[in-house]
């Protein structure tokens, strides 16, 4: 803090050549998103700076879709860093140094404006509005009179199954995370190498949803009997003498092994919050229900359980938030074809395959009367903390 | 009958471990532990093991094989080669980058603005907009698809990356902005003061005060919408599309599963390409990703 103080006001200075070099480099970003936005930008561009360089052969080339597009690609990938990642920073240098020169008294009344325009206005276009244009749009058929067909057809059987399944997702994947999670917590917190072992169940947090899909769709991987199992579950499963099983695509056993790959991601996650958590009950309060005769397991269920329930209640909505969104897991083992449908995957489905978006507008606003408890709570939580 | 007074110290050292009954020390405990390591590791390790099995041998015999007779198998690049070459998983690794370097940074920035303005600088409907963003909190992003949809495809931003940039951090912004208010809010108030007397406008306040004292959250946020952003499916799907030109990995792998359903020497590769640059994160940065994965968990 001496420091800065012996050098004063000096260090603060706006230089003019912040302002100008921010200026330049945006009208450079300009230019980059003109690139950009351009489907073939990148050889397009690749292409006039090899006729400058005189390679008109090359240029022939990528303008055919043809020749260095390795390149053209690697080119287009700088630009992207340069506008993506500087353009946003020279946006807001720029606009705070044009606003610094003001009179003090207009300055600070524009300043926090320059600060929360850009959020405010994305938000307002990518969330705000939408939002409410999908609400309006749930109650539009295609040629945008009202009408009140779109929640009629949720109604009709294939929808009364694709609600029961996100119910099912709602309840199974959620209770299996967060007991699965509460379980490890409690028997990891005994072992000594308990970081090790919290490494294995945390790690699949890191893969996509797609990912996660591959890989136990391996696992359950169906051969017909006479032939060798390479699919893991059925090789333990005919090694008891069972016939082998079609997981993934005979219903209803599909919703269970659809649901095993979510809780296996999600069981890491509740893990690492409930482990935590566990450490932070008193060791006093612990070492009290001992003396009072409390076996282990009445240790764990009527005090700590009890003593962590804050943790567990987020818990459990922040996954259930998870599990009602739930779309790659469905949509990559079968786009929801073998009774297994869920609302997102519907949505998706009557977007790109049926043009009726209007449905999909019913759907998306179910996803979001459902969270809306959730989005109330948030918000009473927040008015009785703030001070604002 | 005076029981020997447990010593303090022992207390404290056996604080972490609630239970400490000897029959949970014993074997069971450990094989369970044991199983539900293996468990979580197994169906990994045979992606993994298979990505690196002759394309013939993994649909005939269990990849756990491979692992008892290693040296009857033919181990081979050559899925690597192919998936990356022919199935177009190198170009979209690079999409991905292009995708989600910007999709990081942008929402980093605008939030990181935002919630200065909103924890430092007192203006008008201060309290409202912050209401509104802890509103848009958990509003699914299935709520945006369509409009934004209609948007997109009239200015000419489907299919493009400016676009996808855009909607990534738009989405991603209400976490963020909550996140950095909570932790930028917390800052001692003097350290702002002293900064104005000696000249700092609002400007350098934000970014030589509040910006490298935030490095924390920063972190912890950047890594979430990193992983969020890389590992994301729909939102790709919707506004970048299938075209090999911008899809990006998970795109690529959804492809491969339906087109090549059953071509297990691909997908394997596909796979374990999708998830390298996680696992890297992860394994580099294991404290700030815990913290990050935590601090992004109400999304």
């Amino acid at each position: 803090m001496a420091v800065d103080r012996a050098q004063g006001s000096g260090s603060y200075g706006t230089s003019r050549i912040v302002l100008v070099g921010s200026l330049v480099g945006l009208v450079l970003a300009a230019i980059g998103i003109t690139v950009l936005i351009d489907r073939e930008g990148g050889q397009k561009l690749l292409a006039s700076i090899y006729d400058m360089l005189g390679n008109a052969a090359g240029a022939e080339a990528l303008r055919n879709g043809q020749g260095d597009q390795f390149f053209a690609k690697l080119l287009l990938g700088a630009i992207a860093m340069l506008v993506g990642v500087g353009g946003i920073w020279l946006l807001f240098t720029g606009a705070s140094s044009l606003v610094e020169r003001l009179r003090p008294a207009v300055r600070d009344r524009i300043l926090p404006l320059v600060f929360i325009a850009p959020a405010v206005v994305l938000l307002a276009i990518y969330l705000v509005y939408p939002a409410v244009r999908t609400v309006i749009g749930s109650f539009q058929d295609e040629a945008g009179a009202f009408t009140l067909a779109n929640w009629e057809s949720l109604a009709t059987p294939p929808f009364v199954e694709i609600l029961r399944n996100n119910i099912l997702w709602l309840l199974i994947g959620t209770s299996g995370s967060v007991g699965l999670g509460l379980l490890t917590a409690a028997l990891f917190d005994r072992i000594r190498r308990e970081a090790l072992a919290k490494v294995f169940v945390f790690l699949p947090l890191a893969i996509s949803l797609v990912g996660a899909t591959v890989i136990w769709k391996f696992v359950y991987a169906w051969q017909p009997a006479s032939q060798p199992q390479y699919g893991l579950l059925n090789a333990v499963w005919t090694a008891f003498g069972f016939e082998p099983i079609p997981w993934v695509t005979q219903f209803p056993i599909n919703l269970p092994a659809e649901m095993v790959i979510l809780i296996w991601l999600q069981t890491g996650f509740a893990m690492v919050v409930f482990s935590a958590a566990i450490k932070g009950v008193s060791t006093e309060i612990i070492e009290a229900a001992r003396l009072d005769g409390a076996s282990e397991r009445q240790l764990f269920l009527k005090v700590i359980v009890p003593m962590i329930r804050g943790t567990i209640i987020t818990v459990t909505t922040t996954i259930a938030i998870v599990t009602l969104k739930i779309f790659d897991i469905v949509m990559s083992i079968s786009g929801g074809r073998n009774h297994d449908d869920v609302v997102a995957v519907r949505m998706f489905a009557e977007m790109f395959q049926f043009f009726n978006d209007g449905r999909a507008a019913a759907l998306a606003t179910v996803l979001f009367i459902a969270v809306l408890p959730v989005m109330i709570v948030n918000l009473r939580n927040f008015r009785r903390q703030a001070a604002m | 009958m005076a029981a020997p007074a447990k010593p303090i110290a022992r207390a404290s050292k056996e604080r972490t471990r609630f239970w400490r009954a000897p029959i949970f020390q014993s074997l069971p405990l450990r094989i369970s532990v044991v199983v539900i390591c293996l468990l979580w590791t197994l169906p990994t390790a045979g992606l993994f093991v298979s990505s690196f099995r002759n394309p013939q041998l993994i649909t005939q015999t269990g990849w756990w094989t491979a692992l008892i007779h290693p040296f009857e198998q033919g181990w081979t690049l050559q899925n690597y080669q192919q998936v990356i070459g022919s199935n177009g998983m190198g170009e979209a690794f690079l999409n991905s980058l292009i995708v989600t370097i910007p999709a990081t940074v942008i929402p980093i920035t605008i939030a990181a603005f935002a919630a200065y303005a909103f924890a430092w600088i007192p203006f008008r409907g201060r309290g409202i907009l912050f209401t509104l963003v802890v509103a848009l909190l958990v509003v699914p992003l299935q709520m945006a698809l369509i409009p934004i949809l209609q948007i997109y495809s009239a200015a000419s931003l489907y299919g493009t990356f400016i676009g996808i940039w855009l909607a990534h951090t738009a989405f991603g912004l209400p976490l963020a902005i909550f996140l950095l208010y909570n932790f930028m809010s917390q800052l001692p108030r003097d350290l702002f003061e002293s900064a104005a007397i000696d000249g700092a406008s609002a400007f350098q306040g934000f970014t030589r005060i509040a910006l490298p004292l935030s490095i924390p959250a920063l972190g912890a946020f950047a890594i979430f919408q990193f992983l969020w952003v890389w590992n994301d499916l729909l939102v790709a799907l919707v506004f970048l599309g299938p075209g090999a030109d911008v899809r990006v990995m998970p795109t690529a792998l959804f492809n491969l599963l339906g087109a090549y359903g059953g071509a297990w020497h691909l997908l394997t590769a596909g796979a374990f390409l999708t998830m390298l640059v996680p696992l890297a994160v992860f394994l580099v940065l294991q404290r700030a990703f815990v913290r990050g994965i935590l601090a992004g968990s109400v999304k």
